[in-house]
């Protein structure tokens, strides 16, 4: 199991390093000077040159990617003569358009579009297996087809439009809920979930379809399998049969699903911080591609890979924690 | 002593069709009824109908269980009934437990259910029955998941099961079919002994009347839905009355019966492996181990003659099978054919000589392809070699092997096992191979359709001059069509010799074992009513 552990662990620094790499050339390879972006407005030449200076942008690209990484796991100072400005480690990088650190711009957000996809990921997760599973025992009567029809239109309509229908009703209409605005968990747990509730259920929709589609078809493949047939033939009742025996089996590939859906999660979360006004890392993603800060657009994508690369190597964890057989010997 | 199982014109029907055609047996507490039928008889769906596991189907008819109507039970009683007073172990053991659950907890918790015992005492009983099975270190074994078990302790697990509860009436649905027969036997004798101490009845179900002649007292053959004989194990053997058993029992092949003599053939071997050894690396790094899979063979096989090569699951038959043909490089070792190293050839020069060299596998079903006309797969290999006017020579061979050559567009599903093997065989034999490896070619058919297939080969191996490895691990088949036989055990060859030397006067203690394990059809050898 060690062994298996710091595979897996090896793996994702390998990846996340190859990631860095690539998003780092990318946008600093491509056409258009970083350093006049930077230098803003009322740019001259001597302040254009003092900007590159600060920025390291006159060292060679794989100096820069070094102090990239050092940067990561030190921190490092952009400095200009006198004029300091420290990062700490993790720096992603310096922002100049807004003058902080990237990292310190993404921890300020990280809460709300946490809030956010863990929110809307369990709801998923809930209607997506209870509709799954009903589905798959209620096959052939209307409820599957009512089930099929429901997560068919929720799977092919489009986040921003689910959004909007959903503010229309809830909050201008029926007004049962606030027009949406971030409220820390700590400081309120109430308003937190009140004022999530409508983005989330946007997000989960699409979500829960798909794992409702996946959860139907384990559950009907494993409700025919010789050892759900097992205990059915020793007298268990037909819900411990599915609760102890089948689920399990039907919910396996719902895990390594997740994780990949994580990716998709992230896509559609900045269409939803967007839409619901949220001060979420998709939101700022907008806001900087927007205005071209740079140094935000790496440090979004690489956390963003970060994320993708850690929900996989979970899901690969709790894999081999579900499924006995997955464990190396 | 009154039935502990009464069965009344039972018929079960699922939608129109129905495959249980009015049976009716009783069956004494501590007596044995063996069923037996080909596929399609009846008998798998007959068995589930005892515990109404026939889902979704029209069941007619009187079944009695220790005084419980199954048919009409209501569902709380029928799941007392369901393992408490009849209990079903099934066919297959790899995929019969839970995948994901300790097996000591797997029957702690039917026997939970039945009986409401605390967790600690069902963890107890579970351990006792393992034990009392055969799980050796029962109490450690019990913590193991399924995966961890050999097939056979697997079959033994699901008998603890059963067992725990101590049930009137024991359903076996083919349990020792996807076991080695060393393996068979020592499940069929634990079979025997629980009902010998329990008293408790055993139904028998299985295609192999060498399994229910060894194990039950009274036989019922079912053909088609309907039961056509039943009787007295022993009168049934001896003198048959249906057409239809006496039928089976001629397909059968005999292990006591050896095959037509053929003349020895002589003269330059066809094949020659010296010294042929295949590693499989497995395990964590620092801790990886080799497994020799083939462990250093030497044999070599004549222009003409049929080798048989025999051995248990994991006696490396199916790799050396494989390694003959190349479709596994060696690890080390020479193949020589017909004077040419096939063992580190490159492809590019061996392709011309993959013409000579074809294989017939196991499993019809899964070595076709599922979505191409059959006659496109018998054409395929003519494609590969350029060969001109691949359709047509398709078609020719579709009626050598006895297939209607108007079914060329038909798809696999649509033919029935033993002519999917003929569609096999008919592929292997387009490019006119010399040597031809069958990787347990009958093993999934019925004895009516082994029998016919084995005939086959005979016929187009006289016509062709075909040399012929054939791997099994059903002895009788082996004695049927062998010239000599290879027993194989461990990845090595632990005796070789002509045919009748093998099985009539063994020199290797494991051949004997082998020979001994395998069930008999002899009347004299089975026990009186």
């Amino acid at each position: 199991m060690i062994w298996f552990l710091l595979r897996r662990v090896g793996a994702a620094v390998v990846v996340l390093l190859a990631l860095s790499a690539i998003v780092y050339a990318l946008f600093y390879l491509t056409p258009g000077d970083p350093a006049v972006l930077a230098c803003g407005r009322g740019c001259n030449a001597e302040r254009l040159a003092q900007t590159q200076q600060k920025l390291g942008l006159d060292d060679p690209i794989y100096v820069q990617y070094w102090h990239f990484l050092e940067g990561l796991v030190v921190g490092r100072d952009y400095s200009a003569g006198p004029d300091v400005d420290h990062c700490a480690a993790p720096c992603l990088g310096y922002s100049f358009q807004t003058d902080q650190p990237v990292t310190a711009m993404l921890m300020e957000r990280l809460p709300v579009s946490a809030s956010l996809a863990f929110g809307a990921e369990a709801m998923a997760l809930l209607l997506g297996v209870s509709a799954g599973l009903l589905s798959a025992l209620r096959r052939g009567r209307p409820a599957e087809r009512i089930l099929t029809a429901v997560t068919l239109l929720g799977y092919s309509t489009p986040v921003f439009l689910i959004g909007l229908v959903l503010l229309l009703v809830f909050c201008a209409y029926l007004q049962w809920l606030p027009f949406p605005a971030y409220v820390s968990l700590t400081r309120n747990p109430g308003e937190w979930a009140r004022n999530l509730v409508l983005p989330w259920l946007a997000l989960a929709l699409i979500q829960a379809a798909v794992y409702a589609r996946i959860t139907r078809a384990g559950a009907l493949e494993t409700l025919v399998e010789d050892h759900v047939r097992t205990f059915r033939a020793y007298g268990l009742r037909e819900r411990q049969v599915i609760g102890r025996h089948a689920l399990r089996g039907a919910l396996a590939p719902l895990v390594t699903l997740t994780a990949v859906e994580v990716a998709q999660v992230m896509t559609a979360a900045v269409l939803t911080e967007t839409m619901f006004g949220l001060p979420g890392v998709g939101k700022l993603t907008v806001e900087s591609v927007n205005s071209v800060d740079l140094p935000v657009v790496v440090g979004v994508t690489v956390l963003a890979g970060t994320v993708v690369v850690l929900a996989n190597t979970v899901a690969d964890l709790l894999h081999a924690a579900a499924d006995p057989r997955a464990r190396p010997a | 002593m009154s039935a502990v199982l009464r069965v009344r014109d039972l018929r079960v029907s699922y939608g129109g069709f129905e495959a249980v055609k009015g049976v009716s047996f009783d069956l004494a507490p501590g007596r044995a009824l063996g069923v037996v039928g080909e596929s399609g008889s009846g008998k798998s769906t007959l068995a589930a109908s005892l515990l109404r596991l026939t889902e979704g189907a029209d069941v007619t008819g009187e079944i009695t269980v220790a005084g419980t109507d199954v048919r009409t039970a209501p569902e709380p009683e029928l799941r007392r009934l369901r393992g408490g007073r009849i209990a079903m172990v099934f066919q297959d053991p790899l995929s019969s437990l839970d995948p994901y659950l300790r097996v000591g907890d797997q029957i702690a918790e039917v026997y939970r259910v039945h009986t409401g015992a605390s967790r600690k005492a069902a963890r107890a009983k579970a351990v006792e029955v393992l034990d009392r099975v055969g799980v050796p270190d029962a109490e450690r074994r019990a913590r193991a998941h399924p995966h961890e078990f050999s097939g056979g302790m697997r079959q033994r697990a699901l008998i603890a099961m059963a067992l725990a509860l101590e049930p009137r009436v024991l359903v076996a649905d083919e349990p020792t079919t996807a076991l080695d027969v060393t393996v068979q036997a020592q499940i069929l004798a634990l079979l025997t002994d629980l009902r010998a101490e329990t008293g408790m009845a055993l139904l028998l179900v299985s295609h192999d009347f060498g399994v229910i002649a060894g194990s039950a007292d009274e036989v019922l053959v079912l053909h088609g839905g309907e039961a056509v004989e039943h009787g007295p194990v022993s009168e049934v053997l001896r003198e048959p009355k249906a057409s239809y058993t006496r039928e089976l029992l001629a397909a059968v092949p005999r292990i006591d019966s050896p095959r037509p003599a053929r003349p020895a053939r002589r003269g330059e071997p066809l094949l020659r492996v010296t010294d042929l050894r295949r590693d499989f690396v497995s395990g964590p790094p620092l801790r990886r181990r080799t497994i020799p899979a083939v462990d250093g063979v030497t044999f070599d096989v004549r222009r003409g003659e049929t080798l048989g090569v025999v051995g248990e699951s994991g006696s490396g038959k199916s790799t050396l099978a494989r390694l003959v043909v190349r479709l596994l490089e060696p690890t080390s070792g020479k193949i020589e054919f017909d004077g040419h190293d096939l063992s580190g050839m490159p492809e590019r020069r061996l392709r011309r000589l993959r013409r000579d060299l074809q294989m017939v596998f196991q499993d019809p079903g899964s070595s076709l392809n599922p979505r191409r006309p059959v006659g496109e797969s018998v054409a395929d290999p003519l494609r590969v070699q350029g060969e001109p006017a691949p359709a047509k020579a398709a078609r020719a061979l579709l009626a050598r092997v006895g297939l209607d050559p108007a079914r060329y567009d038909d798809h696999p599903h649509e033919f029935s096992g033993g002519q999917r093997q003929r569609i096999g065989i008919a592929r292997a034999l387009a490019l006119r191979p010399r040597l031809l490896v069958c990787d347990e070619p009958v093993t999934a058919l019925d004895v009516s359709t082994q029998a016919a297939i084995l005939t086959l080969l005979a016929d187009l191996q006289d016509e062709l001059d075909l040399t012929l490895i054939f791997v099994s691990h059903d002895l009788a088949v082996v004695r049927q069509v062998s010239d000599r036989v290879a027993v194989m055990r461990d990845g090595r060859i632990v005796e070789l010799a002509d045919t009748d030397t093998v099985f009539d006067s063994p020199a290797h203690a494991y051949t004997r074992s082998l020979l001994k394990a395998v069930p008999v059809l002899d009347p004299a050898a089975v026990r009186g009513p």
